[in-house]
């Protein structure tokens, strides 16, 4: 038996991609994903920042450069132990564990003044405020109240911070006042751009892909699941085997041809009009047409008329040749288009046909040469039949070579 | 003659399953695979006489399986087949250098007819591999470097294209032509080299603008 640890625990040779990380995080996740970049304890690093932050500033602005811009990894799709804190309660609490070091180092007689202390924590939980949303899903709810207020606090972080600083207080009033603001801005929003179009991209892909699932999903059950479960109702072997072949044709057009599926109105195109007959033909008796285009063009009326007469010769075979298996052949060249419909059938004598059977004289050659072109049918009883058709047709301009 | 070695190559166990069947005695097959990878061992290892190689295949196509083996062993012979019409990757197989293409809708009488057939050094030519030649081959050959001898195809080897494309067999299109078997195949075989070996830029170019006709 195999045990699976999830991913991201297994021992590795390779480090894990630099990542913030989803699961094991206080704020965004950025000193657990560098934890497990590095193989280093989170929680060391989390202290490190907080010791650096209360030193000079220097680890508050390390982390929110790290924010900004290493990519957030996926939160694992289980739970892990620990359930994370929410949005809320997580930036209060780090705003009150960054105020009790502070605090607790300027009793200490460490390093910085109260005045400084009080800024930088206002400042960061200004940005933890502003911040801690934008990696949430619910990310307009609420956001204009948070952006606000955590703006407010920031400025006025920002304020009380270079108003007690040393060097700064000689910039002059005005001078301070534009400094803090422009800080203020570019910390709050910089990040949030970045991240805000990093996200619409991902967005955009995510939904382009899903629309395509979705629209694959849609194809297979109108078609494929429909014909499966016609398949398995249908009692006689033939009629299963004409549905699946219907179904391949259909399904193969649309996987491998820039060509609309048939359905309704005229085809545009004389390959699509052809198509459209044999399945027809196969569909109504149990035979399997080969069909072979050669070349295609745009639909006139003389091929509507050559597709009427093909139609005609190929239900006359299917229904009367008594074999299971026809050819269909059409070359499309600059200036006509000839067919051949040809079965190794039964064959008939085509001078025996009594009158009234309007089939052959009229819906094939009748209809051919009121059309300009002409039709000859070839056969002889057990020699199989062949029909060929030929009509003119008008060259476009665009496929000239 | 002895029942042809074959070696089936598909991907899919069932079509394999269903080939093996339906060619029963009449030919002998000698191993099967289902990705490049396995196709080119077994064939290395059971030295088959005949691959019956599907156009499609997981780990880069029956093209890769030709590649690979055709310069080890340059007597063997592959048919290809499958259900895709793709014209442009039919091509691809064939000016790869198997001997004929078939669809997998083929009948078993006629697919053990077509093994015999490209065992024995001829070509074979299903309807609509003949749609496809009669289809790259339309048209003006291209002016400059151009060998007429490789890019154009005869007036007789036309017409044998239009009759195979038409449901003729051989021997129907032998008969109807006032040739013999033996005229018609050495066409084919014409026509099929003129395939493999044209330059005619047109070919490639026919074949990845099919899907936009």
């Amino acid at each position: 038996m195999v045990s699976r640890l999830p991913l991201d625990q297994r021992p590795s040779l390779v480090p894990a991609a630099l990542r913030r990380s989803g699961d094991d995080r206080v704020v965004a996740g950025v000193c657990g994903g560098l934890g497990r970049h590095l193989g280093v304890d989170p929680m060391a690093l989390r202290l490190a920042l907080v010791v650096l932050t209360v030193a000079n500033g220097l680890g508050l602005l390390l982390y929110l450069a790290a924010w900004a811009l290493v990519p957030s990894g996926e939160a694992s799709l289980e739970p892990t132990g620990d359930t994370s804190p929410g949005s809320t309660e997580r930036t209060v609490g780090l705003g009150l564990l960054t105020l009790g070091a502070l605090l607790l180092f300027a009793r200490a007689g460490l390093l910085l003044p109260a005045g400084v202390v009080w800024a930088v924590a206002l400042s960061a939980t200004g940005l933890a405020l502003v911040w801690a949303r934008t990696d949430e899903a619910s990310r307009t709810r609420g956001l204009l109240v948070r952006i606000a207020g955590g703006g407010i606090l920031l400025v006025v972080g920002l304020g009380l911070l270079f108003a007690s600083g040393g060097v700064l207080s000689t910039i002059g009033g005005l001078g301070l006042a534009v400094l803090a603001t422009g800080v203020g801005v570019t910390l709050l929003l910089g990040p949030w751009i970045v991240r805000l179009w990093r996200d619409l991209d991902v967005e955009r892909r995510e939904r382009i892909r899903s629309e395509e699932r979705s629209e694959m999903a849609a194809h297979l059950h109108d078609s494929v699941l429909q014909t499966l479960a016609l398949i398995q109702r249908a009692d006689a072997p033939g009629r299963a085997r004409s549905l699946a072949r219907r179904q391949e044709r259909e399904l193969r057009a649309w996987l491998f041809d820039e060509r609309p599926p048939d359905g309704e109105g005229a085809a545009s195109t004389i390959a699509a009009a052809l198509e459209r007959v044999v399945s027809d033909v196969e569909d109504r008796h149990d035979v399997e047409v080969d069909l072979v285009v050669v070349g295609d063009c745009p639909m006139e009326p003389r091929l509507d008329a050559l597709v009427a007469a093909l139609r005609e010769a190929a239900f006359n075979a299917a229904r009367h040749a008594g074999v299971d298996e026809l050819s269909v052949y059409v070359e499309v060249e600059p200036e006509r288009v000839t067919a051949y419909v040809r079965d190794r059938g039964a064959g008939f004598v085509l001078d025996a046909i009594e009158p009234g059977r309007v089939g052959v004289r009229e819906s094939i050659i009748g209809r051919m040469s009121r059309h300009g072109g002409r039709a000859e049918v070839h056969t002889a009883p057990g020699e199989g039949t062949e029909v060929v058709l030929e009509t003119g047709r008008t060259p476009s301009l665009e496929e000239c070579p | 003659m002895s029942a042809p070695r074959v070696f089936l190559v598909d991907d899919h166990q069932m079509f394999r399953a269903g080939v093996r069947a339906e060619l029963g005695d009449a030919v002998e097959v000698v191993g099967e695979a289902g990705d490049v990878e396995s196709a080119v061992q077994g064939i290395r290892a059971s030295d088959p006489e005949v691959v019956l190689l599907d156009v499609h295949l997981p780990g880069g196509g029956g093209k890769a399986v030709l590649e690979t083996i055709k310069s080890e062993r340059p007597d063997l012979v592959f048919l290809a087949l499958s259900v895709s019409d793709a014209a442009e990757d039919v091509i691809a197989v064939i000016r790869a250098g198997a001997r004929g293409y078939v669809t997998k809708t083929i009948s078993s009488a006629d697919l053990a007819g077509a093994i015999v057939r490209v065992r024995d050094g001829d070509a074979v030519f299903s309807p609509r591999l003949a749609g496809f030649v009669l289809d790259a081959f339309s048209g003006a050959p291209p002016t400059e470097v151009s060998d007429p001898q490789l890019d154009q195809l005869s007036p007789r080897e036309r017409e044998v294209m239009r009759l195979i494309a038409r449901g003729y067999t051989y021997k129907e299109i032998a008969r109807r032509l006032s040739l013999s078997v033996k005229t018609v195949e050495t066409h084919v075989s014409a026509v099929l080299r003129k395939l493999q070996l044209s330059s005619r830029h047109e070919l490639t170019r026919w074949a990845t603008d099919r899907r936009l006709i």
